[in-house]
């Protein structure tokens, strides 16, 4: 019954620690900045004149957002190596991670495009900006700003929802310690120790966020309203 | 390909689909339970409690689901007995919902109207009058389509339960894809069944949503 916590045994295995967690920041970052991009896409998509890229986007994300993170991993990694479609471990969980944080940021993105008042789209088209123009200055630099509190938020439970792609083995933060655990036998130890990391990293990713959309959006910072 | 696959696997993933509905349930409940409490608790008028109900529900927000799930199951592990995968994965999903919920709850009391808790001060009705006769039946209206939502969010997250060898859903398809071999086939159609549990429960809680919307216009 009694238990003596040991932690020490763990010092040494502070670098493998260390680089599971870069490895977790690496893949977030990849997985933010390529979710982002297909999040946009998705959500021009969502509002499109043309009903089937209304339809392909919208499948997309309730496929996505209505079936389980680890189910699809284990579908794009084994279902695919199993047609004959062979990636690296890193490059299928960054994929899974770009496939699933692209829909929720496709939602995110939409809402934002959907909150700009039309009148602003039809002054700024009699003011004769073009189609990119429009989208640029007028619907989406200001409907990233409005969601950008929620975008944030998502890229970091990704990070967090990161930890699963180590059942395929990717080597970030979670697969290391169930490989450092399986050696040293102190599971308990290990995987409070990388809770704490997890924490750290949510605290680092919150506050980079923060000091990026202070730079991003200069007129929040300057007249401190919202849009 | 050697086996392929029959009806008696899907049968079996069927199986596991129930275990998966009975975790979602259980989880749902109990943490529904816990994360009254955590709502409670953020809105008490004691500071140190709130803090101290904050900074657990930062440390559950800011750990992967996961590694949880890891803490509690070798954290039980060290009591010597041996837990069923069953009652650490409902544990750490429990603790998972609680802070969840109860953030999400805090949320829809705080948005019920101030002038509502003012009313009822006047009426001299109590703390606790308050909060159950006056705040609590407008914020549970507020709070259904999230809360729906959110079941949806637990449903996929039961899956993880399958690492600490719990047979749901996943489990029972990785069980059987390790005697077909036929990855495609077997997690496509798992995921589908994931699908025909959210999907309907996605649609509800929109549908609630903007019912609520409407209500909220007259208003």
């Amino acid at each position: 019954m009694m238990y003596t916590f040991d932690f020490s045994s763990l010092w040494a295995y502070w670098p493998e620690f260390l680089a599971g967690a870069l490895t977790t920041l690496e893949m977030t970052f990849a997985a933010t900045v390529l979710g982002l991009c297909i999040g946009v896409a998705g959500a021009i998509a969502r509002g499109s004149r043309h009903a089937w890229l209304r339809v392909v986007a919208g499948g997309y994300v309730e496929l996505v957002r209505n079936t389980p993170f680890l189910i699809q991993i284990f579908f794009l990694f084994f279902g695919l190596a199993s047609v004959g479609v062979r990636m690296p471990v890193l490059a299928a969980a960054v994929l899974a991670m770009v496939i699933n944080v692209g829909a929720y940021t496709t939602e995110i993105v939409r809402a934002g495009i959907e909150a700009v008042h039309p009148g602003q789209i039809e002054a700024a088209e009699s003011l004769g900006l073009s189609v990119p123009q429009v989208y640029w200055y007028v619907i989406l630099r200001p409907a990233l700003e409005r969601v950008y509190p929620a975008l944030t938020s998502q890229f970091v439970l990704m990070m967090l929802s990161s930890s699963i792609t180590s059942q395929i083995s990717a080597e970030e933060l979670t697969a290391v310690a169930n490989n450092i655990q399986s050696i040293t036998f102190r599971s308990l130890e290990t995987y409070i120790v990388v809770a704490l990391l997890y924490l750290v990293l949510t605290v680092l990713l919150k506050s980079g966020f923060w000091l990026l959309g202070q730079g991003l959006f200069p007129r929040r910072r300057r007249l401190g309203t919202p849009l | 390909m050697n086996g392929g696959f029959s009806l008696y696997y899907f049968y079996y993933l069927l199986e596991g689909m129930g275990w998966t509905v009975v975790l979602s349930a259980l989880a749902f409940v109990v943490g529904g339970a816990a994360g009254f409490i955590v709502m409670l608790a953020r809105i008490s008028r004691s500071a140190a409690l709130r803090r101290l109900v904050f900074v657990y529900v930062q440390i559950v927000q800011g750990t992967p689901l996961l590694i949880i799930l890891f803490v509690v199951y070798f954290g039980l592990g060290i009591f010597g007995v041996e837990m069923p995968p069953l009652f650490a994965a409902g544990l750490s999903l429990m603790i998972y919902c609680s802070a969840f919920l109860g953030e999400i709850w805090r949320g829809c009391v705080e948005a019920v109207p101030r002038t509502q808790t003012e009313a009822a001060e006047c009426l001299a009705l109590t703390r606790w009058q308050t909060l159950r006769d006056v705040v609590l039946p407008q914020a549970a209206r507020i709070a259904t389509p999230p809360t729906v939502g959110f079941l949806v969010q637990v449903l996929k997250s039961t899956s993880l339960a399958s690492v600490v060898g719990f047979v749901e859903l996943t489990r029972a398809a990785q069980v059987i894809n390790n005697s077909t071999f036929q990855p495609f086939l077997i997690f496509g159609i798992a995921g589908l069944l994931y699908f025909a549990l959210c999907y309907p429960l996605s649609i509800w809680s929109r549908a609630l949503e903007r019912r609520l919307n409407v209500s909220r216009r007259q208003a």
